[in-house]
């Protein structure tokens, strides 16, 4: 191969001998190339890239790490021990966090809720789960449990609504805003389908209100406005109107995804429900429905995370969520002048709980798609 | 044959619910039954409980001095204007921030949606990381962390720092130096106007040529060039009729100059980079919707790459991305309400908040802030649906 | 059509039963066995929860003088933390019984909101808070200042009044609750801090290093503060009222926590002796029991102790009697006779 000049120009049809591997088509230093340095363009944003990390990564890590202090009583010792994040706020007052005022010996009882929703939530998601029907049963009187679990009452000891708190209070409403509007929302969707004009109007009526509103409005409504509208003398606790308002404020929101999948429901199947005699609600019920659910599932649960976000709102009317109890810390003169830290931590426990379920939509909706692709 | 056609015709009412026909209105006339028996319960709730304290429904109220301070106004305003009058000008620090949100993040949301496709793999793992983690945070605490950290890690008004002359960043605000204008200024501006219209009808002209010839003019460079250009010669020509205002200390804060309050830095910048990472999965999935045959299609047909992209590929695209867009800017105009956690003083805060308070006339305040955002929605909506319209496939 | 008979006829029902029991605020309370008090979030020494989460304070003090009046039982108050914004809606709406909030008492609130003051606890006027290093000695040098304000209070009515009227500019600074505005006030986002010079005082106690910042000497309005409640239940209006009164008329007399039991067995004066239900019957003239100004005495103490223990000079808040000093002492605080 080296003295090319003494191999013939040209060769009998077949015998052209093999020609070297194309240099870099395979292997790591190939990899870099390609994705790293292909183009100029390409290499100038390597070099971008590489800057920025350099910025951001060793400060970062340094603060949030190396520098961090973990164990101290106040804003002032920490910053004489290092320099860097002072994360012995939110560990002192981590039980705060998580639970509020919610008093200490029955701070089980949210735990125990917690537990009992998986299981609850478990044959929902699992088709093949065993005993899948009574499973659902016990899903179905999930919330009647949970509500005396954390209020108390039933021999008991009560708590005070006013004393929910913390991190259990963003997923309690949460959680109770997306399960209480499922019905409703399913409702909505078909209203909004329907074939009855009135009923129609009302519902998409209904639903662009809500949905042209913000949030924070329909929470003032819940704190100022709400116990206007009941009869007068009977009034009802703060806690309970917000989770009034979020139900319907979730249920526009639902109404609009299972109408997705609704649509998505080829037109034949309902002929063919007709064609079989079924009514208008066996239809639905039977064959409708369930498939349009199903594929409504990853919506829901992306619902449910931009839900779970703007729970933190209702810190504006003054109930102590997780970041009430935060900026309710941050007034305690041992710890002014920490916001970024309690921040940071409030933005971690957010992002570990929205993220693995936005993860996990983008999971189911993958796992639908291969079942639509044949 | 009487006794038939009878019983043919008869009609018991238990028909109402079994028979079809009868069925939807029946429903219908129920459900509305409900509807007005429930409006007319809470009404009667209303007037009850209004009357039990004493108060009256009315708008009167919003003609009465205002009695309070907005430290951001884009009309005159003070404290012995209306109540009305305080509403609007939180109407338009809403509409402010809220396009100056759309603006930047539509900017910052196609940038990274490009960069997320790109195959250089240390930018696209870092722009995916950037986007997942803006996504799944609380933008609440996001506008509450950008606030935390302008107010406490930049330096009060007489340790200001000043990167470049005239420009001041303290923690009350940026100052830059605000541009007076002088009566000649008014010749740059028509200048301006005739040029940007010069520009339409040049590229109505050009679209025709090329429809009927096939020739192609750079219609933006020329564009660009005409309207920044021409007005920047009339400036000139006209002896340069505008002289800046510079922010200076004096006494407590900055007095001149233009500012940009942290309140409204905070909130501008964690509304724009928060949707900005949804607009950006928006354009990536827009992009990839479009088949890859399209582009190798151009490129057999020898249509340059940077042609393909603008005449082929994004055309294509925007038909995907405009929809969940509009819902985009939906979603930051009505996030911009959160305005109230750090004291920007938008119509919620306003209307919602000072007037509610200071008046006590709940009801009739969250009435017309309601109706406010429902109107901005249904705005935002109409204009975004007769886009999408003017972009849509039109089938032959 | 019968469910909608049916409907109607339950939503009258509603309606019917529900208005019947608006009005006797006081039997309600007697029959759910508790008093339902507004408080605010978090004001040092007015109002703040103890280390067992329980709210205790110059104001929750109030409450526990009801519910010792009523009840016996200074335990039994059920306390709704309120915010500027909606202190007013959760009273009106019933779902407080009443609001011992420093509340400034003003004729639209009187008036027009529908509520009745039923005394004043604490005579407060609005003043100015600024760190030392700024060499400020008077308000009137203020020109020009970013100020931080609580909104949805007066304060900020009496601000802009006072600004406009003195010819002086000012950036107005408004934020949510008493703590972020110390954060904002601390991290030099504003020059000065104006709320209540008591609440100036409380949050001054609270700083590191208080002795940085110096309280102007302008006082810029009259902020009567005082326990409220809705308008048209004159009973239950009396009764917050005049627990009120007797806690006052204790300190005037002498009679305290201490020296309660003494009094009863042998004072002469029939004024204590009305007071401490030996005399007479003015519990049963209010609906409550005969020793329900002993109860309040007993358990709660009279003004000037509820007042040391905690705002006085004695504690951290540090606030001396001044105008709130008994009317014979030279100060403004005054019950009329209890007979």
């Amino acid at each position: 191969m080296t003295d090319t000049a003494t191999q013939p120009r040209s060769y009998e049809p077949g015998n052209h001998p093999d020609l070297p591997p194309p240099l870099l088509t395979s292997g790591p230093l190939a990899w870099v190339k390609h994705n790293l340095f292909g183009s100029p363009l390409n290499i100038a944003l390597t070099v971008i890239s590489l800057y920025l990390l350099y910025l951001i990564v060793p400060g970062l890590l340094n603060w949030a790490i190396f520098d961090a202090v973990i164990n101290a009583g106040s804003r002032e010792e920490c910053k004489a021990i290092a320099a860097g994040a002072c994360w012995a706020l939110p560990a002192i007052r981590f039980d705060q966090f998580l639970y509020g005022f919610y008093p200490d010996h029955l701070h089980w009882r949210i735990n125990l809720t917690a537990v009992l929703f998986f299981l609850a939530l478990l044959p929902v998601l699992w088709d093949n789960a065993p005993f899948r029907k009574q499973w659902l049963i016990y899903s179905c009187i999930f919330p009647v449990i949970a509500f005396f679990l954390v209020v108390g009452g039933l021999g008991m000891e009560e708590v005070e609504t006013t004393k929910i708190g913390g991190f259990a209070l963003n997923v309690i409403i949460g959680v109770t805003g997306i399960v209480a509007s499922l019905p409703l929302g399913i409702l909505l969707a078909l209203g909004r389908r329907s074939q009855m004009p009135i009923v129609r109007t009302l519902c998409v009526m209904f639903i662009e209100f809500i949905r042209g509103v913000p949030l924070i409005t329909l929470l003032f409504v819940a704190s100022t406005m709400l116990n206007y509208f009941l009869p007068p003398g009977t009034t009802f606790d703060l806690i309970l109107r917000v989770l009034i308002m979020v139900t319907l404020f979730s249920s526009a929101y639902i109404a609009e995804v299972v109408r997705g999948g609704l649509q998505a429901i080829p037109k034949g199947q309902l002929e063919a429900a007709d064609a079989m005699g079924l009514r208008y609600w066996q239809s639905m019920r039977l064959i409708v429905l369930p498939q349009a659910l199903k594929i409504s599932i990853p919506g829901i649960v992306n619902t449910f995370v931009g839900l779970f976000k703007d729970t933190t709102l209702v810190v504006i009317i003054g109930l102590t969520d997780v970041l009430g109890v935060g900026r309710a810390s941050l007034s305690d003169s041992k710890w002014q002048g920490l916001p970024e830290e309690v921040y940071v931590f409030t933005a971690i426990l957010f992002f570990v709980c929205c993220f693995s379920m936005a993860r996990y939509s983008t999971y189911l909706e993958k796992k639908l798609h291969t079942g639509h692709k044949r | 044959m009487a006794a038939i056609e009878q019983d043919s015709e008869s009609f018991s009412l238990g028909q109402l619910w079994s028979d079809k026909r009868y069925r939807a209105v029946v429903t219908q006339i129920l459900v509305i039954a409900g509807v007005f028996l429930f409006l007319s319960f809470i009404i009667t709730n209303a007037i009850e409980n209004l009357e039990a304290l004493g108060k009256t429904f009315g708008f009167e109220f919003l003609e009465a001095p205002a009695s309070y301070d907005i430290n951001q106004a884009l009309i005159p305003y003070n404290s012995r204007d209306t109540h009305l009058r305080a509403a609007v000008v939180g109407l338009l620090n809403t509409a402010l921030v809220a396009f100056c949100g759309c603006v930047l993040a539509t900017i910052l949301g196609f940038i990274l949606g490009v960069l997320r496709l790109s195959t250089n793999f240390l930018i696209n793992r870092l722009v995916y990381c950037y986007i997942e983690f803006v996504r799944n945070v609380p933008v609440l605490l996001q506008i509450l962390l950008w606030h935390g950290v302008i107010v406490t890690s930049l330096d009060v008004p007489r340790n200001a720092y000043s990167p470049v002359a005239d420009v001041f960043l303290t923690n009350r605000g940026f100052y830059v130096p605000r541009p007076v204008f002088e009566p000649g200024f008014v010749f740059v501006a028509i200048t301006f106007v005739a040029a940007v219209a010069g520009m339409v009808i040049f590229r109505r002209w050009a679209k025709k040529n090329q429809e009927a010839t096939g020739q192609i003019f750079p219609v933006f460079s020329i564009g660009v060039a005409a309207i920044i250009g021409l007005p920047v010669i009339a400036f000139f020509v006209a002896g340069m009729p505008m002289s800046l205002d510079a922010p200076a200390l004096e006494g407590f804060n900055f007095q001149g100059g233009m500012v940009l309050r942290p309140e409204f830095t905070a909130l501008w910048l964690a509304l724009s980079l928060y949707t900005a990472a949804f607009i950006a999965e928006i354009v990536r999935s827009g992009i990839q919707s479009v088949s890859h045959g399209q582009t190798e299609a151009a490129y057999a047909l020898g249509v340059k790459p940077n042609w393909t992209m603008r005449l082929i590929i994004i055309p294509q695209a925007l038909r995907v991305i405009v929809p969940p867009l509009t819902s985009q800017y939906l979603n930051l105009t009505k996030n911009s309400s959160l305005a109230i956690a750090i004291g920007y003083m938008d119509i919620t805060a306003t209307l919602g908040g000072i007037t509610l308070n200071q008046t006590g006339k709940e009801m009739e305040c969250m009435i017309l802030l309601l109706m406010v955002y429902l109107t901005i929605s249904l705005l935002i909506s109409a204009f975004m649906n007769w886009y999408n319209k003017r972009i849509a496939l039109v089938e032959r | 059509m019968s469910k909608l008979k049916v409907l109607l006829a339950a939503s009258a029902l509603t309606v019917v039963g529900a208005a019947g029991a608006n009005a006797a605020t006081l039997d309600d309370i007697k029959a759910k066995g508790f008093v339902q008090c507004g408080v605010s979030t978090g004001v040092p020494g007015f109002s703040f929860t103890d280390d067992a989460g329980n709210w205790q304070g110059f104001d929750p003090a109030v409450c526990q003088g009801v519910a010792a009046a009523i009840f016996g039982d200074t335990s039994k108050v059920k306390y709704t933390p309120t915010t500027g914004k909606t202190r007013f809606t959760a009273l009106a709406s019933g779902e407080i019984d009443m609001l011992a909030r420093n509340t400034t008492w003003t004729l639209s609130r009187d008036a027009d909101l529908g509520f009745t003051f039923v005394g004043v606890n604490y005579y407060d006027g609005q003043g100015f808070m600024v760190p030392k290093a700024l060499g400020v000695t008077s308000a009137k040098q203020l020109d020009g200042a970013s100020v931080c304000i609580q909104t949805g209070t007066t304060t900020e009515l009496n601000l802009a009044d006072y600004f406009r009227l003195n010819n002086m500019s000012y950036e107005p600074v408004p934020i949510e609750t008493n703590e972020e505005a110390r954060t904002n006030y601390l991290a030099g986002r504003c020059d000065v801090y104006t709320t209540d010079a008591s609440g100036l005082a409380a949050s001054r106690a609270a700083f590191d290093n208080a002795a940085d910042h110096i309280i102007l000497p302008e006082i810029i309005s009259k902020e009567p503060l005082g326990p409220l409640v809705r308008e048209g239940d004159e009973p239950w209006g009396d009764v917050v009222r005049w627990t009120l009164n007797a806690m006052i008329t204790a300190e005037e007399y002498g009679v305290n926590s201490s020296n309660v039991d003494d009094m009863v067995a042998n004072s002469d004066n029939p004024e204590i002796r009305r007071l401490l239900g030996v005399e007479g019957n003015v519990g049963e003239m209010l609906g409550l029991d005969a020793k329900w100004g002993y109860n309040v005495i007993k358990q709660v103490g009279n003004y000037g102790e509820v007042f040391e223990k905690y705002i006085g000079s004695n504690t951290p808040i540090g606030l001396e009697r001044g105008i709130n000093a008994q009317y014979k002492d030279g100060g403004l605080i005054y019950s009329p006779p209890i007979r």
